[in-house]
């Protein structure tokens, strides 16, 4: 295990969190739906490296995480699709792209 | 032959099924299917009752490589109490949604929420728990949105980003906590924390990671100030929707934050954070309670109620969290029984709220004005439901208020028993105002639309098991400790 490898390692879980973080910063600021759901999207797919990139500290190749991920990301598309479905309805009912202020 | 399978894969085959069936045989179906389902149910806790904790290992893999599904009482115990909400609620649907365009998408998201549910309560690993909560929050969401108006679409969205936000926080978690133990079963974490002592397991990812998902499971509980989603969500929906969405699906979010919350030992859960959830809770309790009194439509004081109703189960943090053992062990059984008095009042009051509604044709309070003398069994279901959630003699909710006043006594933290009575007080304002119209003789209304006996019967019968379980509450909450912490003597 040297240290190119656990700067590696580190690498690809802290771009993770930072991906996470960009992610999360969108989902808040922004009201219009579909960026909410990309930036949903960038934060599963940081949490995903994330996920990943732990798990590689010098241990060999350890296959959970791996099946985690794809999971992970079998959810993160039926729910992208769920979204985008339930968006598409209230836009042609509504006319609106953002969700009405907070009741 | 074990039980454990079964309670997963038949809801399963049920949402495949009522996919392919042509739409008239889907209700039949279902309640006939609801039938079996509770026999199950009735059968595994007969089986642990008798034999103890029950295992499965699927397709024999034995965990950490496989996925194992593990029934303690209180996983048994959550298992019945989904068949018994879940089955009136089959009923009430078969019969009121027939014959409506909505009926086409109810049965197949009805029983994949059921077997997610399940999934969630028998699931001994943090991933598999994971998939349950996104099952879960999927078909709830698709449930709420099914009414297809702009209200039920943008609470549906609204519910789907909270719902996302909460699952995508809990999986960090999971990653997190992989990564610094190496294991995702419960059982197998709970070892390596107590083992490891605080210096260890008190590290900073293990502390993130607890901390996230706890965050995710309370956005998706809706504890206060975090429930925003709750109201328009459960409050619009179509009522056997409302009442399953109340009952349980909230439910489940919670159940994994108490397995979590003792998986990680009193080490990693200090007191002050504790007391930090009981305040939430005390919050939502207040402010539920406040919001639920200023509804003007039946549906969305039953949803406020539903806020403030959470309120109570988060007491159980700082309860169980002291040293005290007797504290401990009767704040676990009265946020139990509180569990199961408002899963049962609380889905009888939406089904009751629901024919009423559909009695008087508005969803207004106001509008009740003379209902009853026309419609007096769903008002009476309405109100066995809210004996149970103020709290009066002899209801499961006073029961369980009695066990948690009593913990809070022995564990010197007096302050919740304000939060009881007050919650009560508050609770007891809200169901009264629904009375007060319903009694008012209106100005010559004699007309009413009248729903069918059973949508009648199928709150009522939810309505009187809130009263009866408190009568009967000894033996549940024996079963309930069953494996639990409680039973092996460390808090």
């Amino acid at each position: 295990m040297s240290a190119t490898v656990l700067a590696t390692d580190a690498l690809y879980a802290w771009v993770g969190v930072l991906l996470c973080g960009l992610g999360l910063f969108g989902f808040i600021i922004h009201r219009h739906l579909l960026r909410r759901l990309l930036a949903f999207n960038v934060m599963g797919s940081g949490s995903f490296l994330l996920l990943v990139g732990l798990a590689q500290d010098g241990r060999g190749i350890d296959p959970v995480p791996q099946a985690l991920v794809l999971t992970g990301i079998v959810v993160a598309v039926a729910s992208t699709a769920l979204a985008l479905v339930i968006f598409r309805r209230w836009h042609r009912v509504s006319g609106e792209s953002t969700l009405p202020e907070d009741v | 032959m074990s039980l454990l399978p079964a309670l997963v894969m038949l809801p399963l085959s049920a949402a495949l099924a009522s996919t392919l069936l042509p739409l008239r045989w889907r209700g039949p179906l279902g309640v006939a299917l609801a039938v079996l389902l509770a026999g199950v149910a009735c059968g595994l806790l007969r089986t642990v009752v008798g034999d103890g904790p029950q295992a499965h290992a699927l397709g024999g893999w034995a965990p950490p490589l496989g996925i194992a599904l593990v029934a303690d009482g209180l996983a048994a115990g959550m298992v019945v109490l989904t068949a018994t909400v879940a089955l009136p609620c089959a009923l009430h649907a078969a019969l009121g949604l027939r014959g409506e365009a909505v009926e086409d998408g109810f049965w197949p998201l009805f029983w994949f929420m059921w077997a997610a549910l399940n999934g969630i309560w028998l699931s001994a690993d943090l991933f598999n728990l994971y998939v349950g909560l996104e099952l879960l929050g999927l078909a709830a969401v698709g449930l709420v949105a099914l009414k297809g108006s702009a209200g039920a679409l943008a609470a549906a969205m609204r519910y789907l980003l909270a719902a996302l936000l909460g699952s995508l926080a809990y999986l960090i978690g999971v990653a997190l906590l992989y990564a610094a133990w190496g294991s995702l079963a419960l059982a197998d974490l709970a070892g390596f924390m107590a083992e490891a002592g605080v210096a260890q397991s008190g590290s900073l990812t293990t502390l993130v990671a607890l901390g996230l998902m706890s965050a995710g499971l309370l956005l998706k509980t809706a504890l206060f100030p975090l429930h925003g989603w709750l109201p328009p969500a459960h409050g619009g929906a179509l009522p056997p929707v409302s009442a399953l969405l109340s009952a349980l699906v909230i439910k489940a979010s919670l159940y994994i934050l108490m397995r979590l919350w003792i998986m990680a030992g009193p080490a990693l859960t200090p007191l002050a954070l504790g007391w930090l959830l009981g305040a939430l809770g005390a919050a939502a309790v207040f402010w539920g309670g406040w919001m639920a009194l200023r509804q003007a439509r039946l549906k969305h004081l039953v949803a406020y109620s539903t806020v403030a109703q959470i309120g109570y189960l988060f007491l159980f943090f700082p309860l169980f969290g002291v040293a005290n053992m007797d504290a401990a062990r009767l704040a676990w059984d009265g946020t139990l029984l509180m569990l199961a008095a408002h899963a049962l009042a609380k889905a009888g009051m939406f089904l009751a709220a629901g024919n009423l509604v559909l009695a008087v044709g508005s969803p207004h309070i106001a509008d009740l004005t003379g209902i009853s003398r026309f419609r007096p069994l769903s008002l009476m279901s309405f109100g066995l439901a809210g004996v149970s959630l103020m709290g009066l003699p002899p209801s499961a909710g006073f029961t369980a208020k009695w066990l948690l006043l009593q913990s809070a006594l022995a564990s010197g933290q007096w302050v919740w028993i304000m939060v009881l009575v007050g919650g009560g007080l508050l609770s007891a304002a809200y169901v009264f105002r629904v009375f007060r119209h319903a009694f008012v003789e209106g100005p010559a209304r004699d007309r009413f639309a009248s729903p069918p006996l059973a949508l009648e019967l199928s709150a009522l019968a939810l309505g009187s098991a809130s009263i009866a379980l408190g009568l009967v509450a000894q033996a549940p909450l024996e079963w309930l400790r069953i494996g639990s912490p409680l039973a092996t003597g460390v808090p």
